[in-house]
């Protein structure tokens, strides 16, 4: 069995499970946000009516919440979901509450490894799609409704059809002006938004060893943009030492068996890699940034759970040094901890002389929620991890979703732009 | 079950457009479906009768993991999506929630329905037939476990 395989046959009390096959699988973890929550609030609701129990959830300790949609609270309606969240985890007794305004809060996906809320081996569910991202960790993480997860939060169990597995092997390091992004856009480019519908995605090979542990989250998290049940990479050594460094011990990693299967491998050099972008209106709509340097840019929007973590906004800093923007630019780091470390390093204040406008961590504009939507015809390059329309406002805005490089080198030009060709 | 069909020659039909994620922080059902479909056809909700269904291609409700979608949808008076295939989450959403059937047509049923075509949807011998045009298709049959979960009226119902 491979390592998705191996995890759902432990978490379903079995010897071992094949592709198609429907499990039952334990639960380790689950995630509600502020959009979800309410979403199973709701559900909660209409069973109590119709007699089913919620007095209690399955194990309040195997359950966080995040706050992140429509946070600080964007208007009247938000702010209320975010009473009935705190509301929800007071009676319930969930402890893993991350609230903004009370210290660590953020990105929900990018808590689950900065707090290192989920662990390698593990099922972890989120009201989510993007909890595919958790996989970079070596877990089964999987996005899920509000339905799915009212029924795990109170019977500590889902069914799971056993995905197929496609593998895509990266051979080589990428080099230095190439980033994840610029991957797994190629990879949606050439297998299509359903290419992985129902499926495992699985990265290996000598070039993701080669890559730091956040870089491999911006793989898996756009994992969804193709379809899959789930994202994943059999956790190293970087992984055990970044989750150390965040207070995780006692779990049992998982790993391919010798000999395991895939449905299909893809193979990809990362010397014939180059900086990408995904055109209007859709993930696999993709062209290489210097084919299409003519398009002009009314805003540049560096945010996300895929496009804002600690390295990404290194790389818009690397940049971004002693220039400035010519177009609208906002930077939303996807976590207090890492705006906290942004700012110790130094690159808060390189942003703010570039002229960049610096957020709060939130979802925001990148979900068409709040802090800086696009109107009418605005075209914006973007970190975030689709581009349907109205997605980041208006139904006739534009975004062009980007690696950081590309996005911050296109905030100095104004034009999408290959950051090798910024002088 | 009986309906007409609004026809979307499309694929790749996302949440973004069914639901639009300003509106996420609804959670109101009937208010969401004020707002089904509105980045694809603002008209729908003017337009869709109690028991119509939506017939569209590939990869229907793709994106989003929110259930906002197919409540907009079913709290608009969609019984069913006719699709190509559909995308996974929507897919377990409409069938855990017991929101809407989601029905997987082949081509010859998705080429040959028009708007506004009358269809008899009958789930026990799997087939589709429309009355306006005096055709018949073979719908998708539903696996094992999804029949006995919309047996069941949904997640909650369903004993394993």
């Amino acid at each position: 069995m491979n390592i998705t395989e191996k995890i759902l046959a432990r978490a379903s009390g079995k010897n071992s499970v094949s592709p198609d096959d429907v499990v039952f699988a334990n639960v380790d973890k689950a995630m509600i946000h502020d959009v979800s929550g309410p979403g199973v609030i709701k559900v909660f609701e209409k069973l109590s009516k119709q007699g089913i129990s919620v007095d209690k959830l399955w194990d309040p300790s195997k359950v966080w919440v995040a706050e992140d949609h429509f946070v600080p609270s964007a208007d009247k309606i938000s702010a209320e979901n975010i009473v009935q969240l705190s509301k929800f985890t007071k009676k319930y007794g969930i402890e893993k509450h991350f609230k903004y305004g009370m210290g660590q809060y953020g990105i929900c996906h990018t808590l689950s490894h900065e707090e290192a809320m989920v662990l390698p081996g593990e099922v972890y569910v989120g009201g989510d799609s993007h909890t595919n991202t958790t996989g970079a960790l070596g877990a089964f993480a999987c996005g899920l409704g509000h339905t799915d997860v009212a029924y795990v939060l109170l019977n500590g169990k889902i069914w799971f059809k056993v995905p197929e597995t496609y593998y895509f092997k990266l051979n080589g390091k990428l080099s230095g002006h190439v980033m994840a992004k610029d991957f797994i856009l190629r990879i949606i480019g050439d297998i299509g938004t359903d290419g992985c519908a129902y499926r495992a995605m699985q990265f290996g090979g000598t070039g993701i060893n080669e890559m730091s542990v956040e870089e491999r989250l911006t793989l898996t998290n756009m994992t969804t943009e193709a379809g899959a049940k789930n994202g994943i990479i059999q956790p190293d050594k970087k992984i055990f030492d970044y989750l150390g460094e965040r207070g995780a011990k006692n779990f049992t990693p998982v790993y391919d068996d010798a000999g395991s299967e895939y449905t299909k491998i893809f193979e990809y050099e990362a010397s014939e890699l180059e900086p990408l972008v995904a055109k209007p209106y859709s993930p696999e709509n993709v062209a290489a940034a210097r084919d299409i340097s003519s398009i002009e840019l009314d805003k540049a929007y560096i945010g996300s759970c895929t496009g804002a973590k600690l390295e990404d906004l290194r790389a818009v800093a690397k940049i971004l040094k002693g220039r400035k923007v010519k177009i609208r630019t906002e930077i939303l780091p996807a976590a207090i901890s890492i705006y906290k470390k942004a700012l110790d390093e130094g690159l808060v204040s390189i942003f703010l002389d570039a002229g960049v406008t610096i957020g709060p961590p939130t979802c925001g504009a990148c979900c068409g929620a709040h802090m800086g939507v696009l109107a009418k015809d605005e075209i914006c390059v973007s970190t975030t991890n689709r581009n349907f329309p109205g997605r980041m406002g208006h139904v006739e805005s534009q975004t062009y979703l980007a690696s950081p490089l590309v996005a911050a080198a296109s905030a100095v030009t104004g034009k999408i732009t290959d950051p090798r060709d910024l002088n | 079950m009986k309906g007409n069909a609004i026809k979307y020659d499309k694929d790749n039909i996302d949440t973004d457009v069914i639901l639009p994620g300003t509106y996420l922080k609804l959670h109101d059902y009937d208010e969401l479906a004020k707002h089904a479909m509105e980045g694809i056809d603002p008209d729908f909700h003017s337009k869709v009768k109690d028991g119509d269904f939506i017939v569209a291609g590939k990869n229907f409700g793709c994106g989003s993991s929110r259930e906002h979608a197919p409540i907009a949808l079913s709290h608009s008076g969609i019984k069913a999506v006719l699709a190509l295939s559909f995308a996974r989450i929507f897919y377990r959403n409409a069938v855990d929630g017991a929101f809407l059937l989601p029905i997987e047509i082949g081509e010859d049923a998705y080429k040959n329905i028009s708007n506004g075509d009358q269809l008899e949807i009958n789930t026990e011998k799997n087939t589709i037939k429309n009355l306006t045009k005096n055709k018949e298709y073979q719908m998708k049959p539903f696996s094992e476990l999804i029949g006995k979960i919309i047996a069941a009226g949904g997640l909650f119902k369903y004993k394993p």
